[in-house]
């Protein structure tokens, strides 16, 4: 058992009770909801006569449906615009706070929450998302949860839990130029695999993480999931609050000051023990992307894909020989070849102010290359206002991307952004599963943003450290 | 709740490591507000061409229609929180899934349908799924007070996190009632622990 973390120290302020059954009843500070999970779950609590237990620690946006070309209602899907219709009544009969377009705010659940400063150290957040670990860079536990666990939060502000064991990451060292959070994020899968972190909680830490932006923070975090760990952190210091304050519904005046002074006490302790330490040097990270059908089949970008032959896990070796012939590539051949149809810049991991401008300084005074479809989609309104305010709609507009609406987008591909066919897109989102991107046969590199935006110019996969 | 404790029934074997959610339900099932309609779906894309026509998946073949078992190997139900996933496999007919590890939520999400997700070693996947694709008619018995699996004269062990496994056997898998039986403590919970908003 971990002691002294942040982890624990979280746990245990927010324990309520032990149930009868051995779980822990744990208080969910903040509930983030989002159109695609919740409507089973209001309807649950409807069935039982209950109400929402406390719809001030409850907040609503839409983003997973919502098309990013237009967002003019009725939309012309029909079950998309039932979808909204039912978050609107929902959030309307229950009195839970909503962020539609209206209110200028809406976007990705978990590029609003912080951009809100409503996401703050030491809570507990929960999401009907697996990509709620993205708050975990605030210095919060932050759990993805079902439908059946989003209507038990709705109606008590609890959850059922069973403790995890915590493993502390650290990545050690400066970063070399070129590489990325994002990066860092498929390297680290890429090494404890995609199923490593089942039953952990992982706290990033070392040089790396402190010098690391909080947007940098939060797209590892992100990205926690895809290595099996529901949850990941990194510990609150200056960086955290310099980000928060002055944020919408971040503490203010005294009650500022208070905040922090209790934000440094909840981070983790020096002599903290975990379950599981894992080190790595910074200087092993080189930009990655991936391969295959799961975010560990990656490689360093310069390096060519590996040999199914060489993998001695049988399963392993099954799910790459599944990899080579869903993505219709060959082993040894080199990453930079791979040539691609759709550039998209987007999603929860990589839809943020700095991503946009770290792709939009590489595709200054560049065109997309012929027959790529290349866009970009911000990850909430505010981001897009930011982006426009500087100029960034303009550079990408003239380099040939299309501008888009906030959204999930082509993450997901559950609104009309999706690829046809087998196409290849290189994505700065975080999964590259079969299917994932709305076409059976479509096929997904994920890699940073400034990647992404590279290939669309060049029309293959690139070395950012050589594309000029 | 019922009290859920031993599932018996034929067995289907979803071989291969790393089976997403996005493989177990396309996002665009997603759309629906209710799950009524989710025992139509799983595995949709690998069970069915674009034009609908059938392609070989155990979930197709005739001699695993009315299977309660599912048979999977490693990282079972990775990737997305959707709940679509377990909906989906229960309203097919699923009622127990034995696998060699589980991503996290799906497991949680499985409990919360009262479907118990346990987990057993390599090598006895390995003879659960050689029986079930050689025998397809053979029963198994998922027993969770004894943490077995039984078929054919063969048995082995398996596990579940204890809590999860109570929860089951007592029937009180649905969580939300032994929640709201403690409102007064969360209450005070609630007002101790600061707020998201301050404009609250
Ligand atoms: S951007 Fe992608 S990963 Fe993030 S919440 Fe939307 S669909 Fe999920």
């Amino acid at each position: 058992m971990a002691k002294g973390t942040l982890y624990n120290k979280i746990w245990d302020s927010h324990t309520v009770a032990l149930l009868p059954t051995g779980q822990t009843q744990l208080f969910i500070g903040l509930h983030l909801v989002h159109e695609v999970t919740s409507p089973q779950a209001f309807d649950m609590l409807r069935e039982r006569g209950l109400k929402v237990a406390y719809p001030d620690r409850t907040f609503a946006t839409m983003d997973h449906i919502v098309p990013t070309k237009s967002q003019k209602r009725p939309f012309t899907d029909d079950q998309a615009e039932l979808m909204m219709q039912a978050i609107e009544r929902n959030t309307r009969d229950f009195g839970v706070n909503f962020f539609d377009f209206a209110s200028g705010r809406q976007g990705v659940v978990h590029i609003i929450g912080p951009e809100l400063g409503l996401t703050q150290p030491g809570m507990t957040i929960a999401c009907g998302d697996s990509h709620t670990a993205t708050h975990g860079a605030f210095g919060s536990l932050a759990f993805g949860i079902g439908t059946s666990q989003v209507r038990d939060v709705l109606a008590t502000q609890c959850l059922s839990m069973d403790p995890m064991k915590v493993r502390r990451v650290e990545v050690n060292g400066t970063l070399k130029p070129g590489v990325t959070p994002k990066d860092v994020a498929l390297f680290l899968i890429n090494r404890l695999g995609v199923k490593g972190g089942i039953g952990y909680a992982y706290e990033y830490a070392g040089q790396v993480f402190d010098d690391m932006t909080m947007e940098g923070r939060m797209t590892v975090c992100n990205m926690a999931i895809e290595g099996g760990a529901r949850v990941g952190y990194c510990n609150p210091d200056d960086t955290t609050f310099a980000y928060l304050k002055g944020k919408e519904h971040a503490p203010r005046g005294a009650e500022w000051d208070k905040a922090v002074a209790r934000w440094r006490d909840i981070a983790s302790d020096r002599g903290a023990e975990y379950d599981d330490v894992v080190k790595f040097e910074a200087a092993e990270i080189e930009p990655m992307v991936t391969w295959g059908v799961t975010p560990g089949q990656s490689v360093a970008v310069g390096d060519t894909l590996p040999d199914p032959e060489a993998i001695s896990d049988k399963g392993e070796k099954e799910s790459a020989l599944l990899a080579y012939r869903h993505m219709k590539l060959s082993p040894r051949q080199k990453a930079i070849d791979i040539k691609i149809d759709v550039a998209f810049i987007g999603s929860c991991t990589n839809g943020r102010i700095s991503d946009l401008r770290a792709a939009a300084e590489v595709v200054k005074g560049h065109k997309v290359s012929p027959g790529v479809q290349a866009f970009v989609v911000p990850g909430s309104m505010q981001v897009r206002q930011a982006a426009m305010s500087e100029g960034l709609d303009k550079v990408f507009i003239a380099a040939g991307f299309e501008w888009r609406e906030a959204g999930c987008s082509m993450c997901l591909a559950m609104n009309p952004d999706q690829l046809k066919g087998d196409q290849i897109s290189a994505s700065s989102s975080n999964r590259n599963f079969i299917g994932r991107q709305g076409s059976t046969t479509g096929r997904t590199l994920l890699m940073s943003p400034a990647m992404v935006a590279a290939a669309a110019i060049a029309g293959h996969v690139v070395d950012i450290r050589t594309f000029a | 709740m019922s009290k859920i404790v031993v599932i018996q029934g034929r067995a289907v074997p979803v071989v291969g490591d790393d089976i997403d959610t996005d493989r177990i339900i396309p996002a665009r099932y997603l759309k629906e507000i209710t799950f009524s309609r989710m025992g139509q779906y799983p595995f949709y894309d690998e069970r069915f061409h674009a034009d609908g026509s059938k392609k070989d998946h155990p979930f197709n073949r005739p001699e695993y229609q009315g299977a309660s078992v599912l048979l999977g190997n490693v990282n079972f139900g990775c990737g997305s929180s959707r709940e679509h996933a377990p909906q989906s496999l229960v309203r097919w007919g699923i009622r127990a899934i034995v696998a060699e590890s589980f991503a996290e939520i799906f497991a949680g999400n499985c409990v919360m349908l009262g479907t118990p997700a346990l987990v057993a070693s390599k090598e006895d996947m390995a003879k659960l799924q050689k029986l079930a694709a050689e025998k397809p008619g053979t029963v198994f018995s998922v027993d969770l007070q004894a943490l077995e699996v039984k078929a054919d004269g063969l048995t082995v062990k398996v596990t579940m996190p204890p809590s999860r496994r109570n929860a089951l056997i007592e029937g009180t898998w649905d969580s939300t009632a032994l929640l709201l039986a403690n409102a007064d403590a969360v209450k005070a919970k609630a007002a101790i622990l600061p707020h998201p908003s301050a404009k609250h």
